[in-house]
């Protein structure tokens, strides 16, 4: 039997039995994967009211859907593929934070069903929100009203991978992970990688310009994207596909639908340019005693390890221990620290790659930074300790409401706002933590409190965007605007901007049917 | 105190897709992540918990293979191993290297570095064979604790608690004995950095088969190693008739 399945096993013996469990294994189930994750999200939490009543929404002067559109529909892409029941799944966003009320799904099988789809909600003015894994936090995905729901996912092809080019061309609903593994058997890897990739759509990815913990060595979406295929709201098919690294033909327009949260555009089709896989992979899992000593920490990874550092996260001592305290199966190879960096290297020589960090790792010892750790190069336990980062997250939200921060912060001052915001919290909240993509100072900030309410919403809220614009830093690194931070966005754009980009929704989605309630106010 | 010998086995790493080679002679392994079989992580850090239970004075870990095997004893030392001793085989000869082979060689050790414990995986991940641990208890003529999930020390010797077919089955033995780890038994260690850095400095002991006594010339021939058949894609059935039909059809009624 191979060893993974008898590890299963393990973790079903030793979590206690709970549904949740089945989206920790790592097997990628691609068609309920989304489901279970999103059963995980909230399994403690019960089924939020609508947003429309929670956050006083007013509803924009679309049309109503009426019987004839749902036959319109019917007709265009099959009975199948036109849900009128048993929507809760796409209404309700990973968090349980939004539940929009929307009484359609589409699945269209292709850009003509995507651009058909809107010609006909355009001239009848009917309100759409596309719509990918819906693993994204800021509530970009899910409807707010009762806007027809677009699902990418039977978009889901990996059309080529060239070796020798390194492109490959994806639809937009395919899976991230699913993406990766065809990547991975010519030899490539999608340089994107986070947390949600068994269940995010590449497509959802890419309108977010979704971060993950690889930027600090293949930087972010708006370089490996070298072109997409978008279908704007009246219909019309913009082809901005390339094959190439450089294309200085005219206006750079791929990057308008890089980041903009499906308010411009329907991404269907991409091309990104894929990364040959490291033959040597390490990681090492440390634990430093003051966030000083992370920061030496950091500038000494760069230095040692230079071209070979592929992550550099921090995880706070609060943050693990929910982790550890909700899944029982992860081993955790130190404890007791108060801060925990995870540093993965990717090379071409397994020799030189361990030098390296061996160099990096006594260096930092020598000198009391780096207090205790484990380093390794073997596959599985790489794996487990990627586990250990990527179920943090999830462990804030499995029995409790989180408020979750994605902030760029000065490196200086990166790590502050979590005190500063302790103290403000008190005994309001239960936890209060950060975690993140150090490497790009990029934190995650967190406060976890038993149910949503008030009083905790005011005491964080709009106190951390103003802390962070203070520090000029950015109100969302990674995660977006979406609905919940539309109000906050001047906090990090200077009015001028916010105009321009006014008017260029104006000009792309007149009736403003594409993703409405997001991004702009 | 007693003196606990343990086995460890590089073998492809759980989380590598093995492939067959071309030529069909056997898995390629040029290239390929290697790491400790994982039933063997666990008898060492069982090994090294009933040292740090003062139960067992020194432990020891083996490796049979070519020369990459010593970096899991260096792995075992990290995780608390006090020496290893590796039985070198030249990789040419290690492909046709059975459990046979390997018990011999350990059952000679034990007797040699005078074992009150040898502790074993269940199985590796490779051969799967499950057979080195019954093997070297018969060659010792000691008794064995097979799959162990848990052993417990008393005045007489050893109480193991073994995982059987539908439940646990608690049996006593005296020592010496042989034992072989199941999943779980214990959930192993990571090395940490101190003990990594300690782990360079544990001495290593070469020695070949041949040095004792143990002839390991090949028993068997590789004729053929094939990929498991590929599933066959499923298939939509329209209602539950339709899906009774295709049971019966397939012989499944």
């Amino acid at each position: 039997m191979r060893f993974q399945q008898l590890l299963q096993m393990r973790r079903y013996a030793s979590a206690t039995l709970r549904r949740s469990v089945t989206a920790t294994t790592p097997t990628p189930a691609t068609t309920t994967t989304t489901t279970t994750v999103r059963t995980m999200a909230g399994s403690g939490a019960a089924i939020p009211e609508l947003t429309q009543i929670t956050d006083n929404v007013q509803r924009g002067n679309y049309a109503e859907l009426n019987d004839k559109d749902v036959a319109h529909f019917e007709k265009l892409l099959g009975k199948n593929h036109v849900l009128t029941e048993d929507l809760e799944g796409y209404n309700i966003c990973f968090l349980k934070r939004i539940r929009g009320n929307s009484k359609l799904v589409l699945k269209p099988g292709n850009t003509e069903e995507v651009a058909a789809i809107l010609r006909h909600c355009n001239e009848r003015k009917l309100a759409v929100v596309p719509q990918g894994g819906n693993t994204g936090l800021v509530g970009g995905s899910v409807p707010i009203c009762d806007e027809i729901v677009l699902s990418l996912q039977r978009l889901n092809k990996v059309l080529s991978v060239d070796e020798v080019t390194g492109i490959a061309v994806v639809e937009s609903g395919c899976i991230l992970e699913n993406f990766d593994q065809r990547a991975r058997e010519v030899g490539l890897t999608v340089p994107l990688d986070l947390g949600a990739k068994a269940s995010c759509h590449i497509g959802g990815n890419v309108s977010t310009n979704a971060g993950g913990v690889r930027v600090v060595r293949y930087g972010n979406l708006h370089g490996s994207v070298l072109g997409v295929e978008a279908v704007l709201a009246n219909g019309q098919v913009l082809d901005l596909m390339s094959n190439f690294k450089k294309d200085n033909t005219g206006y750079h327009m791929k990057h308008l639908f890089i980041g903009s949260e499906g308010t411009l555009g329907v991404i269907t089709k991409l091309s990104m340019l894929c990364p040959h896989t490291s033959k040597s992979v390490n990681v090492a899992f440390i634990g430093l005693n003051s966030f000083d000593d992370v920061l030496k920490t950091f500038v000494s990874a760069k230095r040692n390890l230079g071209e070979i550092l592929s992550s550099c996260e921090l995880i706070d001592e609060r943050a693990l221990n929910t982790a550890l305290e909700q899944f029982k199966f992860l081993n955790a190879p130190i404890s007791g620290y108060p801060f925990y960096m995870l540093i993965e290297t990717s090379g071409s020589n397994g020799d030189h790659d361990e030098e390296k960090i061996n160099q990096f790792i006594g260096d930092g010892m020598e000198k009391g930074e780096i207090l205790d750790g484990t380093v390794t190069g073997d596959p599985g336990k790489v794996q487990e300790i990627w586990k250990i980062r990527e179920m943090v997250p999830l462990g804030l939200i499995e029995k409790s409401f989180c408020f979750k921060y994605d902030i760029s912060l000065p490196l200086r001052d990166f790590y502050s706002i979590v005190d500063v915001m302790r103290e403000r919290c008190g005994p309001l909240a239960t936890v209060v933590c950060g975690y993140g993509h150090l490497g790009d100072s990029n934190l995650h900030l967190n406060v976890s409190c038993e149910e949503f309410n008030d009083a905790i919403y005011k005491k964080v809220e709009p106190f951390v965007y103003e802390y962070t614009s203070k520090l000029k830093g950015s109100i969302s690194a990674e995660h977006g605007i979406g609905f919940l931070k539309k109000d906050y966005l001047h906090y990090s754009k200077d009015p001028v901007a916010i105009n321009w980009m006014r008017d260029m929704k104006k000009m792309l989605d007149p009736n403003g049917i594409l993703n409405p309630y997001k991004v702009l106010n | 105190m007693a003196r606990v010998l343990v086995g460890v086995k590089r073998v492809i790493d759980y989380a590598v897709k093995v492939r067959v080679k071309p030529d069909k002679t056997g898995v390629v392994t040029q290239g390929v992540k290697h790491s400790m079989n994982p039933f063997d992580e666990i008898a060492v850090e069982e090994a090294v918990k009933l040292k740090e239970k003062k139960l067992a004075g020194e432990v020891i870990a083996v490796s049979v293979g070519p020369a990459q095997s010593q970096e899991v004893i260096r792995t075992a030392l990290a995780m608390g191993a006090d020496r290893g001793v590796h039985v070198e085989i030249p990789a040419a000869e290690y492909e046709l290297l059975q459990p046979i082979h390997v018990s011999k060689i350990l059952a000679k050790l034990a007797l040699e570095e005078k074992a009150d414990l040898v502790i074993l995986g269940k199985q590796a991940i490779d051969d799967d064979a499950n057979q080195t641990a019954q093997m070297t208890a018969a060659a010792l003529d000691w008794p064995q604790g097979t799959f162990c999930n848990k052993i417990e020390k008393t005045d007489a010797g050893l109480t193991i608690t073994r995982e059987i077919d539908g439940g646990l089955e608690t049996i006593k033995t005296k020592t010496p004995a042989v034992l072989s780890a199941d999943l779980r038994l214990n959930t192993p260690r990571y090395a940490t950095l101190p003990n990594i850095m300690k782990a360079k400095k544990k001495p290593l002991k070469k020695v070949t088969a041949k040095d004792l006594g143990v002839d390991t010339s090949p028993r068997i021939e590789i004729v053929s190693v094939e990929d498991p058949p590929v599933r066959q894609a499923g298939a939509a059935v329209a209602d539950v008739d339709a899906l009774v039909a295709k049971l019966k059809a397939g012989g499944h009624a």
